[in-house]
């Protein structure tokens, strides 16, 4: 099949897979076809590189000393900030906060500023597709409060039910926290519709961003979401850095998450003068080689654009919809009309596990299980799991033809 | 009848039976045909209690003691996991709990199971063995009460 050329003549897909080093891997004898995207993306040469250019050349630590190559690492920590804040067109650096990834960042928000706004008989907003790093700290707040957890419902389809959202938001609620992109259904949640609704009633959004980051364009300012926030390793980034995006003003109000250095101004025995933002919440020395690469993956990303991932990973989605379809047995959990590249699935009587373990023996690498979204697999769609294959542009249409056809094979096996 | 085999001489049948296929895909299929015989447990012990933790699929186990002998009865919603019990209940069903207690089950080693699972159902597989293991201490204690 030679669908490999696409409307994009400006960007040679099969050229830039070679960036990825680790897909020349050989799994179960085969080549690897990595459809785990949405766990974790693969990391191109540039960010693999930059993470010992920095042990390299200026390891030491930020905001500390007057040495030059303390200054350097300072000077490369707050350019990548720089960089992070034009990737989601954020207003000031202040307002962006290196944390440790989405579930940190969401941790930071419930504690700091849930802690402070959510109160005995209070509501909190979510939805029913929620990832458990987006339900279990609201779930914690509520409990602690005396507040009550509500739930956007999600229909047959796997959209939020946005006309029952609007008759759930009152005075009594006091945050409300979404999931921009699911990653169990792939389905793209129409947030701004929710923020107009929310704010309508002077009630702040959160965003858990950690599955748009890599495929679309975010815009803070736009979207005028209260906090957003968003991991760096699946984005072609590191492990263990992320971003947590607040509005000035909320951030100024909130008190500190954790105490230590780097989050003061000044300390005496009887007080403390915290610091500026953002390093009000970066306590401790940070994560300094995984946010300065948290840049070079910004740059790999603006390298490409959003708009020619975007395509190329809608052109694999299609295709492989195609096969699936014409495989037959196979239910598609997630059928929104505006989706990312995954689909979730079961072949209709076999278990999400048995078709893992045989893919993975032909080495292909899908994710099986509730995919950190437990309730909505298991209440919301009754199902014992599901199959997850997501796609990334470095993704070509061959491994889609492997996997279509490993599909066939677990059925022709299994049935 | 015959007589009862000892778990080693029923390991080594395992091993030479898995010596036959050269690749991963036909030992699998293998799983699978044993799954899809193994024998249904009872649906009052599809619950809680007779759950085994720590596994992607669904497991229930139960054991009963017989003229002195352990036997298992199992199931899974997933029939991989179905054919792995499966081999683990051919290996230690219908022998002393003091035998299934110090099993070594060397035997997943041999046929290159364990290499096989990822980390996630390695422990799954664990936490099966231990529940078999535990009803065998479980059993062996009778006696002596
Ligand atoms: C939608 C969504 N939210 C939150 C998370 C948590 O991200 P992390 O584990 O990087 O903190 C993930 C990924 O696991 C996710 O897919």
């Amino acid at each position: 099949m030679n669908t490999q050329t696409s409307n994009m003549e400006m960007i040679d897909f099969t050229k830039l897979r070679e960036e990825f080093p680790i897909l020349t891997r050989r799994i179960s004898g085969e080549p690897i076809a990595y459809f785990d995207n949405a766990a974790t993306s693969q990391k191109p040469l540039s960010v693999i590189k930059a993470i010992s250019e920095y042990y390299e050349n200026i390891n030491s630590n930020v905001h500390r000393g007057i040495h030059t190559l303390s200054e350097e690492a300072t000077e490369a920590y707050e350019n990548s900030r720089e960089k992070a804040r034009k990737f989601i067109n954020a207003q000031s650096a202040g307002e962006i906060v290196f944390v440790k990834g989405t579930t940190d960042g969401i941790n930071l928000v419930a504690s700091s500023f849930g802690n402070k706004t959510v109160g005995e008989g209070d509501e909190v907003i979510i939805s029913e597709m929620e990832h458990h790093s987006n339900l279990v700290p609201w779930q914690n707040l509520c409990e602690r409060k005396n507040a009550t957890l509500k739930y956007i419902p999600v229909n047959d389809k796997g959209e939020l039910m946005i006309d029952e959202f609007k008759s759930m938001v009152n005075e009594k609620t006091k945050l409300i926290s979404v999931v921009y992109v699911s990653n169990s259904l792939g389905t793209i949640n129409p947030v701004s519709e929710i923020i107009e609704t929310a704010h309508s009633f002077n009630v702040p959004v959160v965003l858990d961003a950690a599955q748009a980051a890599p495929h679309m364009k975010i815009d803070v300012q736009k979207l005028d979401c209260d906090f957003l926030a968003f991991s760096g390793h699946k984005m072609y980034g590191p492990t263990g850095i992320g971003i947590l995006y607040g509005k000035e003003k909320h951030l100024e109000s909130m008190p500190p998450y954790q105490y230590g250095g780097e989050m003061i101004k000044s300390v005496s025995y009887d007080k403390t003068v915290f610091n500026v933002l953002p390093y009000k919440f970066e306590a401790g020395t940070p994560n300094i080689a995984g946010a300065i690469v948290l840049g070079t993956a910004v740059d790999f990303i603006e390298r490409l654009s959003h708009e020619n991932i975007h395509n190329r990973e809608m052109d694999l989605l299609s295709y492989a919809d195609n096969l699936f379809d014409e495989i037959g047995d196979i239910r598609i959990i997630g059928t929104a009309e505006n989706k990312t590249s995954l689909i979730s699935f079961i072949i209709n009587g076999i278990h999400p596990y048995d078709t893992g373990s045989i893919l993975d023996n032909l080495g292909i690498a899908v994710r099986t299980g509730f995919h950190c979204t437990q309730p909505l697999i298991e209440q919301r769609f009754r199902l014992p799991g599901t199959v997850r294959a997501s796609f990334a542009f470095y993704n070509t249409f061959e491994e889609i033809d492997r996997l279509a056809a490993g599909l066939s094979k677990v059925k022709s096996m299994l049935l | 009848m015959t007589e009862t085999k000892t778990i080693t001489q029923k390991e080594d049948q395992i091993v030479d039976d898995f010596s036959l296929f050269d690749d991963w895909m036909s030992k699998y299929e293998y799983i699978i045909e044993l799954g899809k015989k193994l024998p249904l447990i009872d649906e009052n012990y599809k619950n809680e209690l007779y759950e085994v933790k720590g596994c992607q699929s669904k497991v229930w186990l139960n054991a009963e003691m017989k003229d002195g002998l352990l036997y298992y009865k199992a199931d899974s919603d997933a029939i991989i996991t179905k054919g792995i019990i499966s081999l683990l209940i051919e290996v230690l069903s219908g022998n002393k709990p003091e035998e299934i207690k110090n099993a070594e089950m060397d035997f997943l080693n041999k046929i290159g199971l364990k290499e096989h699972l990822s980390p996630n159902r390695a422990n799954g597989l664990n936490a099966m063995i231990n529940k078999m293991k535990n009803f065998a201490i479980k059993y062996s204690g009778e006696n002596v009460n």
